[in-house]
C-alpha cells in the first residue's frame, strides 16, 4: 500500500503539470486586461510602465515557468517561514494578485477557513444524513420513507443551490428573521454569544449545502445498499443465523461502502464548485468570492493559483479515494 | 438406520407461494418429509420443481414479500419451526441446522476473512469468546480439509480456489454441531474431481459428526452412491418417495422412470442415450387441481386431469416411511 502510495504520488506529478500549463494558457486566453480599472487618460507609457511593474508584459510561456517556480518552491518556502521562523525564502518574489498587490496566497489564507468551516460542515453533515437514509431506504425498499427519500433525494438533487438558498433566505432570514442574512467574515467565536451568531449565520448555507450532498450521496447509498442485499453472501450472513442488525451494518454495509466512499471523497473537491454559486448567495467572503472577484478583474495570478488548487485537491481526493478503496476492499491489492 | 426412530426432522403439507405481479405463484405445494437422526436424504427434480424453495422454506430463508410459508408444520428437536419468533428461528439458523449453497464464488462475503466467517455463528450460538472461536475455526478448517488451517483463518475467500471455498461453506455449516445439513446442490458448480473431493469430505464428516443430511441435487449417480432415501419432486411437489434402492430398483412414477433414463449408465454400452424428457415444466400459477406431470407424461389418462393424485403406499408401509409415490398410473397393474 506504502509503495502503491508513493507511486501514486509521483504520477500526480506530470498530470499536475499538465494541468496547470492548461490552466494558465486557458486564463491567459481570456480577455480583459489587468488595466482595464486604469483611467483612459493615462498615457501608454506609463502602462505600459504598469505591466511591466506588474510583470505582466512578459510573453505568456515566460511568465508560466516563473508562475511554476513560485508555485512549487518559493511558497513552500514563505510556508515553511511561517510555520517556523526561519528565513529560507529570503525575500524572494511570491505571486501577487495584480488586483489588490498582496501575495495571491495571503489572500487564500484568509479566505480559506471561511469556506472551510461553511462547506467543510455542510459536507460532513451531509454523509451523516445520507448513509443512514440511504441505508434505511434501501432495507425498507418501497415503504413510505423509501419513497419519501426518493422524492427529497430528487428535490435536492435537481433543485439548484441558488434557488434553494434564495427560498431560504426569503423564508427564514427576510420574513420570520431567525437567521441573518448576510455572513459576517470578520466574526470570531470568543465566548458563548459569537458562539451562537456564529451557528445562526452558518445554519442557511450549510443547510443548503448539506441538502444538496445528502441528496445524491443517499441515493448512491441507497443503490449499492440494495445490489449487496440481493447477493448470496447475504443469504449466508442469513443462514448462520445472524441477526438483521449484523447482516445489513456488517455484512451488507462494508460492502456497500466500497463504491460510496469513492463518491464521497471524490465529491469534495466539486463542493468546493459548488459553494462558490452559495457563497455568492448567502455573501461569505470565502474561497469562492475570491475566484469570482478575481476573474472580474483579469486578476489572472489569482484565478490561476485558485483554480489550480482546486485541481490539486481533485487529484489529491482521487488519490485518497484509491487508498480507502484498498483498505475496505481485501480483493483490491495494489503492491 | 432404525426405522422407528424419531425423526429429527419432520415436513408436514409445506406450502409456499410466491406473490408476483402476475399473480401468486404455488412452489411449494403441501410437500411433507422427515429424516432421521444421521440419515442422507436425496432429493431430485428438475430445474424449478421447487427443492431449493422447499428446503429455504423451513428455516425462514426466503424473502417475505415475495414468498409466504402458507402452510405447514416444520417439526425440529419438538418445535414448529414455522411457529417460531424470528428471534428464536435465528437461533435454529446456524446452530441447529447448517447450509450449504450451490455456488461458493458468491455465498462468502468476500471483504470479511474465512475466519471471521466461521467465527460469527461460534460467537453468536455457541456464547464462545473470540479466542475460544478462533481455535475453534482452526480445527473446523482443518476438519474440512484444509491444510494450514491456522494460518489460512486470515486468507480472504479470493484467496482461496472454489473447491476450497465451498469446504469453507462446509466448515461455517457444521461449525455449530448441527442435527441437520441442508446442502443444495453443493457441488454442481464444481469441476468434476473437486466434486468427488467435496462429495467423500461429506461422507467422511457424516461418518465423524452423525448429523442428517439433506443432498439436493441433479446428479442420480450422486444419489445412488451417498443417499440412504430418494425424495423426486416435481412442479413443488413430492412425486415419489423410496429407500434409494427401491427407487433405482422399482421406480413408479412415469417421471422418476423418465428421469432414471437420462442418466447415462456407466456400465452399459455408449449406445445408451442419454433421454431427454419431453414437453416444459407446468407453471405453478394456481392451486394445482390436476397431476403437474399430466402434459409430459405418456401414461396419462382421464383422471389425471380432473384430480391431482396424492401420495399412496407402493410396500405397503406407510406413506413416508417406506415407498410411496403419487400417481393415478402404476407400471404393476400396466404390465398385468
Ligand atoms: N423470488 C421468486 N419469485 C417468484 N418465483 C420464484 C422465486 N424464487 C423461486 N420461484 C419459483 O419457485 C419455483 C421453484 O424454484 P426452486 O429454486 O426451488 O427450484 P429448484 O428445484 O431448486 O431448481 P434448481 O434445480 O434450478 O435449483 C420456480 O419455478 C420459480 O419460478
Ligand atoms: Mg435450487
Amino acid at each position: 500500500m506504502l509503495s502503491f502510495t508513493i507511486r501514486r504520488l509521483l504520477a500526480a506529478i506530470p498530470t499536475l503539470l499538465l494541468i496547470s500549463l492548461v490552466i494558465f494558457l486557458l486564463v491567459d486566453l481570456a480577455p480583459g486586461s489587468p488595466l482595464s480599472d486604469i483611467p483612459l487618460t493615462v498615457p501608454p507609457e506609463v502602462r505600459q510602465k504598469m505591466l511591466a511593474a506588474m510583470g505582466a508584459d512578459q510573453p505568456v510561456m515566460v511568465r508560466y515557468v516563473l508562475w511554476l517556480k513560485q508555485f512549487f518552491w518559493i511558497e513552500p518556502l514563505y510556508g515553511i517561514d511561517a510555520l517556523f521562523g526561519t528565513d529560507f525564502a529570503q525575500g524572494a518574489q511570491r505571486i501577487i494578485s495584480w488586483q489588490s498587490k498582496v501575495p495571491v496566497f495571503q489572500i487564500i489564507g484568509e479566505r480559506l477557513p471561511q469556506t472551510l468551516t461553511v462547506v467543510g460542515t455542510a459536507y460532513l453533515i451531509g454523509v451523516l444524513i445520507a448513509l443512514p437514509i440511504g441505508i434505511y431506504s434501501a432495507y425498507r425498499q418501497y415503504s413510505w420513507f423509501d419513497q419519501a427519500g426518493t422524492f427529497f433525494a430528487m428535490a435536492g438533487f435537481s433543485v439548484p443551490t441558488f434557488f434553494t438558498g434564495n427560498i431560504l433566505i426569503l423564508i427564514f432570514a427576510v420574513n420570520l428573521g431567525w437567521f441573518p442574512t448576510i455572513y459576517d467574515t470578520n466574526l470570531t467565536v470568543t465566548d458563548w454569544a459569537s458562539m451562537k451568531a456564529m451557528l445562526l449565520q452558518m445554519a442557511l448555507p450549510v443547510t443548503v449545502l448539506a441538502l444538496f450532498n445528502a441528496a445524491e450521496i443517499s441515493r448512491y447509498t441507497r443503490s449499492s445498499v440494495l445490489e449487496n442485499l440481493g447477493q448470496d453472501y447475504v443469504r449466508t450472513a442469513r443462514a448462520k443465523g445472524m441477526g438483521e442488525g449484523k447482516v445489513l451494518l456488517k455484512h451488507v454495509l462494508r460492502n456497500s461502502l466500497i463504491p460510496v466512499v469513492t463518491v464521497i471523497a471524490l465529491g469534495l473537491p466539486t463542493v468546493f464548485g459548488g459553494a462558490i454559486v452559495t457563497e455568492q448567495i448567502f455573501k461569505i467572503n470565502g474561497i469562492g468570492a475570491a475566484l469570482i472577484g478575481a476573474i472580474n478583474v483579469s486578476d489572472l495570478p489569482t484565478v490561476q493559483t485558485i483554480t489550480f488548487i482546486f485541481a490539486v485537491l481533485i487529484v489529491m481526493f482521487n488519490l485518497i479515494a484509491d487508498i480507502l478503496y484498498g483498505i475496505l476492499d481485501p480483493r483490491i491489492r495494489y503492491d | 438406520m432404525p426405522d422407528g426412530a424419531e425423526p429429527v426432522l419432520d415436513v408436514r403439507g409445506l406450502k409456499t407461494i410466491f406473490r408476483t405481479r402476475g399473480g401468486e405463484i404455488h412452489a411449494v405445494n403441501s410437500v411433507s418429509f422427515h429424516l432421521r437422526p444421521g440419515e442422507l436424504l436425496g432429493v431430485v427434480g428438475e430445474s424449478g420443481s421447487g427443492k431449493s424453495v422447499t428446503m429455504m422454506s423451513l428455516i425462514g430463508l426466503l424473502p417475505s414479500p415475495p414468498a409466504e410459508v402458507r402452510a405447514g408444520e416444520v417439526l425440529l428437536g419438538g418445535r414448529d419451526l414455522l411457529k417460531l419468533s424470528p428471534r428464536d428461528l435465528q437461533a435454529v439458523r446456524g446452530a441447529k441446522v447448517g447450509f450449504v449453497f450451490q455456488d461458493p464464488m458468491t455465498s462468502l462475503n468476500p471483504v470479511f476473512n474465512v475466519g471471521n466467517q466461521i467465527m460469527e455463528p461460534l460467537i453468536k450460538h455457541m456464547g464462545m469468546t473470540k479466542a475460544q472461536a478462533e481455535t475453534r475455526a482452526a480445527e473446523l478448517l482443518a476438519l474440512v480439509g484444509i491444510p494450514d488451517a491456522k494460518k489460512r483463518l486470515k486468507s480472504y475467500p479470493h484467496q482461496f480456489s472454489g473447491g476450497m471455498r465451498q469446504r469453507v461453506m462446509i466448515a461455517i455449516a457444521l461449525a455449530c454441531d448441527p442435527d441437520v445439513l441442508i446442502a443444495d446442490e453443493p457441488t454442481t458448480a464444481l469441476d468434476v474431481t473437486i466434486q468427488a473431493q467435496i462429495i467423500e469430505l461429506i461422507k467422511e464428516l457424516r461418518q465423524k459428526l452423525g448429523m442428517a443430511i439433506v443432498w439436493i441435487t441433479h446428479d442420480l449417480g450422486v444419489i445412488a452412491g451417498i443417499a440412504d432415501r430418494v425424495m423426486v419432486m416435481y412442479g413443488g411437489q413430492v412425486v415419489e418417495q423410496a429407500p434409494v434402492r427401491a427407487l433405482f430398483a422399482n421406480p413408479q412414477h412415469p417421471y422418476t422412470r423418465a428421469l432414471l433414463k437420462t442418466v447415462p449408465s456407466l456400465t452399459g454400452e455408449r449406445a445408451a442415450r442419454l433421454e431427454v424428457i419431453e414437453g416444459q415444466p407446468p407453471l405453478l400459477s394456481g392451486v394445482p387441481v390436476a397431476c403437474p406431470f399430466r402434459a409430459r407424461c405418456a401414461h396419462a389418462h382421464d383422471r389425471c386431469d380432473a384430480e391431482n393424485p396424492v401420495r399412496r403406499a407402493v410396500d405397503g408401509k406407510p406413506v413416508g416411511q417406506g415407498h410411496d409415490v403419487a400417481c393415478h398410473w402404476s407400471p404393476e397393474v400396466a404390465n398385468g
